[in-house]
This record gives C-alpha cells, structure tokens and sequence, in this order.
C-alpha cells in the first residue's frame, strides 16, 4: 500500500496528472473564453484568436440570462425553476433514505435481510422504463390511485416525486452501508440508558452520518440539476416549469444557427453545481469512501 | 432547533413558497381597448379555456407564431400555451403513450402524424376545418394530411427544397444567366469550371441528421428524371429503393457533387462536404469561390447577417431546374397542424389556424410560406419567399414532399443520410443503395 503511494506521488506521475488536467480543461476553458467573444466572431473565428485581439462583451450573458422573448435564453427564469426542482429533490431522497437506512441497519424485524436486498436491486431497474408508467400514473391514475391532474406550477410535485422515487434505492444502499458500519456498542449503549429509536437517530446517529449525507446530497444535487430527460418528459416544457437544462436544449433555435448562446448558457448552468461541489469538498472526499470500506 | 426540526422547517417553508410562487398570475387573455374582434366573432366566446400546442419550432419562430395569434386569443378568450421543443419527435410519443398529450400538436413529419391517426389518437378534422382545408389547399397537400380517406390536420407551413442559391453578381459578370433547364444548368456549370472556380458547394454535417442535404439533391433529381410518378413509388416503396432509375438519379447528383472539379466550391475536394456544417455550405457563393448551392428556402436564415436576398442583391435563388423548360417539379416539406382533442376551443384554434387569415398575419410578421391558396405572394416578407409562394400557387408545378420524411423513420432519418454520407465519402453508388434496400423495414 505503501509502495503504491510512493510512486503515485512520484514526479513523473504528478507531471502525468497535471497534463492530463490540462488537456481535460482546455476544452472548457475555450468555452468559457468563448462565452465572452462577440457572436461574430464566435461564429467565424477559434477561441484562441481571444489571445490576439481581445473583443471582450457580455451580450451572451445578457441575451441568455434576461431575455424576454423566445428568441432569446430567459434563464434567469429557468435558474429559478431549476433550484425549486433541485432542493426538493434532494432533501426528499435524503431525509426517506436516512429514516429507511437506520431501520434497516439497527432495528431489527422479520424479512429485514429480503427487504434490503430488494431494495438495492431496485438500483439496476432504468428510469426511462418508468417514464411511460409514470406519466400514466400523474395522467390516470393506477388500480384505487386517483389521477393526479395537475396542472402548470403544481407540475413541479411530477418531478420530485420522480426524483425522489429514482433516487431512493442508492440513497438507501449508500446510506445502509455507512449506518451498518457504526459501531454495535455505542448504539447499544444509548440504548440500554433508554434512548428510543428517535432519540438515537437524531442525537447519536444524524451527527455521525455527516459525511455520508453530504456525499448523497451532492451527488444527487449534480444529477438532478443536470437532469433533462426526467426534466423532458415530467415537468412541460414551458417557462413555468422547465428547468434550465430544458431551455439549453433549445436554446440553439430551431435550426441550430443561434449556437453562440450555448457558451454562455453552458456556464450559467454549470456555475450553480460547482459552487455546491466546492462548498461540501471537503466532506465528499471523506464521504466517498463511506460506501466502500467499514468502519 | 435540533436539526431535524430545523429540517422539516426548511422542508415546509420551501414547500409553502412554492405553492405561493405557483398561484395563478391573472388570466392573460382580455381584450385590449380598441381592438377590432370583427374577424374573430365567428370563432366564438371561449373565455378562461385553454389550449396546449406542442411543436418543433422554437426561438424566434414561436416568437412569430405567438405574436400572430395573440389578436385571437384576446379576442376568443383563449389562453394559447405554446410550447416548441427541439426533442419533439421523440417526445410526443412519450407524452401520448402517458396521456400528457397536447391539445394540438404542429407535425413537421407527415408520417409520424399518420402513425398517430392509424393509432387512434387524433381527432378527424371537423366538417369546418375540412371545408377551409378544401378552399385552401391543393388535394396534394390535404392528401398527406388524410389518413384512410378521412382528413386529421391541415398545412400549416411550407417550404421549397428545389432552390439553387447563386449571387446575381457573380452570374452577371461572367456572363450567365440563369438556367431553366437541366442541360442549361450543366452547361453553367461547366462554364464556370472552365473559368477556374469550383461551380458547386455544400456541407452535409447537420448533427444527429447529418447527410439530409444530400437527400434532397437526390430526390430532387430523381423527381426530374423519372417523374414524379416513379417518384412516389420509390417513396412508397412499389418499386425498390434500388431500381435502376434511382441508381441513375444518384449517379447524376454524383456527376457533380463527387467530382472534384466541380465541388466543393471554396472548401476543398469533394468529400470535404461530410464535414461542412448545412448552415455553412453556401457561404463561399458570397466570396466568389463557389457558383452555386442547392438548399431549401429556408437557407434564408443563414446567410451571414447583412446579407441582402434579392434578384440584384447579394443573394438570390432559382428553382433547379426540370428536364425541360415546361416542367416545374418542387420538392418540398411543410408542417402540418392536428388536435388530440376536440373541445370547442381547440376547435375554434384548429379553424383559425386553417384561414388564409392566419397565414397571412404570419406572413406579414416575418419569414414564412404558406401553400394556402388564399395567400397573397406580394405579403410575403422576403423575396424568396414571394418566388416559393408563387412557385406553390402555380397549377403547372408538380409538388412533392420531401420523401426521406415520409419514407419509414428508420430509412428516411436513418439508413438514407448514413448511406448518403458514405456515398459522398467516396463509396459507390450500388452498394449504398443496396444497403438501404436491405435496411427497409420488412412488413
């Protein structure tokens, strides 16, 4: 173990990684230069030539960000929706996974073992099977089970539920491992000074569990806010409802010559994911290893 | 607070700003002071309904669209909910299959709407859709809109593959002019060859849909030298996608596209073309380096900006030429509107749309062709769209859809433009042809 760490940290592979790095960025890096070229010049000339003659503008920010038309980006709109989206969708999975996680872990009842197994089986089941017998259900409802008939913002209830559904098997696998590994004797010692299952949970379990959260929540937040298909299908494609991924999927026109607001577009999406993935780092770091090694 | 409650604050403040946020804003749809509701009287009152319409066309386009109906929405009272989708195809299949289906719904493919008739999903037009449709449009047109005899959509936009772009200056210093026959076309070409410029230029790449371009040169060629009955059976399928005739169309395409003297027109060799982005293959025409370049009507829009599209301009187009001066062969495509359901109001909507009215107003907003009869070219907003309007009015043109869309999806959006960019990648022209034969889906 130690060998390996060793030559990993060797100069030719620190050297490695940096071009590695490089190479892997300097694509986004031309897109972000891009993202403040003028549209002529994005259209005829290569990022680089920025380096040359330095025509530096907003307008692509300004055309996606605040338009008002449809010929234009309004995802200043779409920002919003994206966020109402995303928190919900986050928060629901991971506080349904926690609770389902603790008891699966610590509370022990019959037919625990084929539960979990069922459960993280469920892992493998594709969501584009689900859109069609979803949708059917929001449309028609399904056996006893109403029709949801919703309409315009109340739609956004579509794509959390979806969410939350698809999310739960992994936040609950995730969640289980990480729970099991805590160690027998603590729990059981709050148990024998008579702490119920809830006091458990909230007071010794929830402050330990920091890590493991934090990973699922980031995790969950990046393929929620990046999420277009489920996005696609659930929510309408209407400003009301559409997230951002949505309108950057049009935001080309109809026959693609308006491409040079993809640029910028591209980094107003992104800017919101790598705030939070910078914000909890730290956390994912330690937090990834929880599905993996015990204890 | 402990956390969890803290949480399950947070969970239910969000929860109540949203449904705050989701309160209905006001309805839309009042009619302004002073405006003349005369010519809406006849679709009715409908206040406080609406109608959902789903779409491939966005940006600019459903600018257009919204601003062309917004008098009629006030007027009727009923809120349009436009929504334009560059996934449509795939989507709309989705949102029937799970019953979140729009009331109506534009169809830029005959046969995906026909696949929904057959399946029951659309409404038959109404007895008054269907009489406007008879006023307005040609039994060709009405007739990729009939499904078993009885009619589900009417036209809505139209557009003229058949157009050759060239730059009149060009044409005038060198002495051309412009061919009305398919002989004179090859003599302009050659003459222009031997002046030391590449005649022809085009660019194929167009994502996912990458070789359609090369598609309609060659059913458009196919059109002028079989005819359009042939035509119709090669799209039909009566006779093999192979059959001689086709081999001989595509071979004449190849005559001038894969032949490096005469393309690719200030790009390079000929199979320079498989890379060349659509919106880009004509631009050489305004340099001088490239005569000629065969794209839709549409191709209006990509022009670099400030370029000007008249018959003395920067810009113009002619129609490609038939085998002789009589003949008028047009291939073209269009999009069709049809409803899902039939409540009075998205029948009122499906009648508006079917006026001569309707395109007209569109027409005066911007870019658009309509083959409705009861057009006016002279309201067309360009140029080249006065010439396709005229063009689709003329009782001596023969119009046919663009058959790559009306061929089954897996050939005509699939095995056709992958082959077609083999083909021009410099593989020959039986084997492309045979492996689209054999790709043709088996009953």
């Amino acid at each position: 173990m130690s060998r390996v760490r060793e030559r990993l940290a060797s100069r030719a592979f620190s050297l490695t990684a940096v071009v590695i790095a490089v190479l892997w960025t300097t694509p986004t890096l031309g897109l972000l230069l891009s993202s403040f070229r003028p549209e002529d010049e994005i259209k005829t000339t290569g990022w680089w030539t920025v380096f040359g003659s330095p025509h530096v503008t907003l307008d692509n920010y300004d055309e996606v960000l605040f338009g008002s038309a449809n010929a234009s980006g309004r995802l200043a709109e779409h920002l919003v929706n994206s966020v109402v989206i995303t928190l919900p969708s986050v928060l629901f999975p991971l506080v349904l996974g926690f609770f389902a996680a603790y008891a699966l872990a610590w509370i022990d009842f019959r037919g625990r073992g084929a539960l979990l197994v069922g459960i993280f089986a469920l892992q493998i089941v594709p969501l584009q099977m689900a859109l069609v017998p979803l949708l059917k259900l929001f449309s028609q409802g399904w056996l006893f089970l109403p029709a949801w008939g919703l309409t315009g913002p109340a739609r956004f209830t579509h794509v959390w539920f979806a969410h939350t559904v698809f999310a739960l098997p992994f936040a609950v696998f995730l969640l289980h491992n990480f729970l099991a590994g805590l160690p027998r004797d603590l729990i059981e010692a709050a148990r024998v000074d008579g702490a119920s299952h809830g006091t458990l949970l909230l007071r010794i379990v929830l402050p330990l569990a920091g890590p493991a959260l934090v990973t699922f929540a980031i995790i969950q937040f990046i393929w929620v806010w990046n999420d277009l298909l489920v996005a696609l299908a659930l929510s309408g494609g209407t400003a009301e409802t559409a997230p951002v991924t949505v309108r950057l999927a049009g935001l080309a026109g109809t026959r693609g010559n308006e491409w040079q607001r993809l640029t910028a577009g591209a980094f107003v999406s992104a800017f919101v994911p790598v705030l939070v993935f910078f914000a909890l780092q730290r956390h994912f770091a330690r937090g990834l290893l929880t599905g993996s090694v015990k204890g | 607070m402990r956390f969890g409650a803290r949480l399950a604050l947070a969970v239910t403040t969000l929860i109540v700003t949203v449904t705050a946020c989701g309160a209905p804003h006001g309805g839309g749809s009042q009619p302004r002071a002073g405006q003349d509701c005369g010519p809406y009287a006849r679709y009715g009152e409908h206040a406080g309904t609406t109608v959902t319409v789903y779409a491939s066309n966005r940006d600019r386009e459903a600018d257009l669209f919204e601003e062309t109906w917004a008098d009629f929405a006030a007027c009727t009272g009923i809120d349009v909910a436009y929504e334009g989708d560059g996934e449509f195809e795939a989507q709309i299949q989705l949102r029937v299959e799970g019953g979140n289906t729009p009331d109506v719904a534009f169809f830029p493919q005959p046969g995906l709407m026909e696949r929904f008739a057959r399946a029951g999903r659309l409404k038959p037009a109404s007895a008054e859709v269907a009489a406007l449709a008879k006023e307005g449009w040609s039994a060709d047109w009405n007739g990729y809109a009939t499904v078993n005899g009885t009619l589900y959509g009417t036209p809505l936009v139209a557009n003229v593959k058949s157009f050759v772009w060239y730059s009149p200056a060009f044409f005038r210093d060198r002495g051309l002019s412009v061919p009305r026959t398919w002989a004179e076309l090859m003599d302009v070409t050659e003459k222009v060859a031997a002046s030391g410029v590449k005649p022809w230029c085009a660019g194929v790449e167009s994502g996912e849909a990458t070789g359609w371009p090369l598609t309609d040169w060659i059913e458009d060629v196919l059109l002028r030298q079989a005819g359009p009955d042939v035509y119709d059976q090669w799209v039909s399928h009566e006779i093999p996608f192979n059959d001689p005739r086709v081999i001989r169309a595509m071979d004449t395409v190849g005559s001038v596209l894969k032949n490096d003297r005469y393309a690719n027109g200030g790009y390079g060799p000929a199979r320079s073309m498989a890379s060349i982005a659509y919106q880009e293959g004509g631009t050489p025409v305004l340099s001088g380096d490239c005569a000629m370049h065969r794209q839709a009507s549409f191709y209006a829009e990509h022009w670099p900006e400030g370029t000007e599209i008249g018959p003395d301009k920067d810009v113009f187009a002619f129609l490609l030429p038939g085998t002789d001066r009589t003949s008028r062969p047009v291939l073209g495509g269009g999009v069709f509107a049809a409803a899902f359901s039939d409540r009075p109001e998205v029948r009122a909507f499906q009648e508006y749309l079917a006026t001569a009215d309707f395109a007209t107003a569109r027409m005066k907003k911007g870019p658009f062709v309509s083959a409705n009869k009861g057009v006016d070219p002279a309201d067309a907003a360009t140029p080249v769209d006065r010439l396709s309007i005229q063009l689709l009015q003329d009782p001596k043109t023969q119009f046919r859809f663009d058959g790559s869309d009306l061929m089954p999806a897996s050939v005509g959006a699939g095995t056709f433009w992958k082959g077609a960019v083999d083909w021009i990648g410099g593989k020959g022209t039986e084997p492309v042809a045979d492996s689209v034969e054999r790709s043709w889906p088996r009953p």
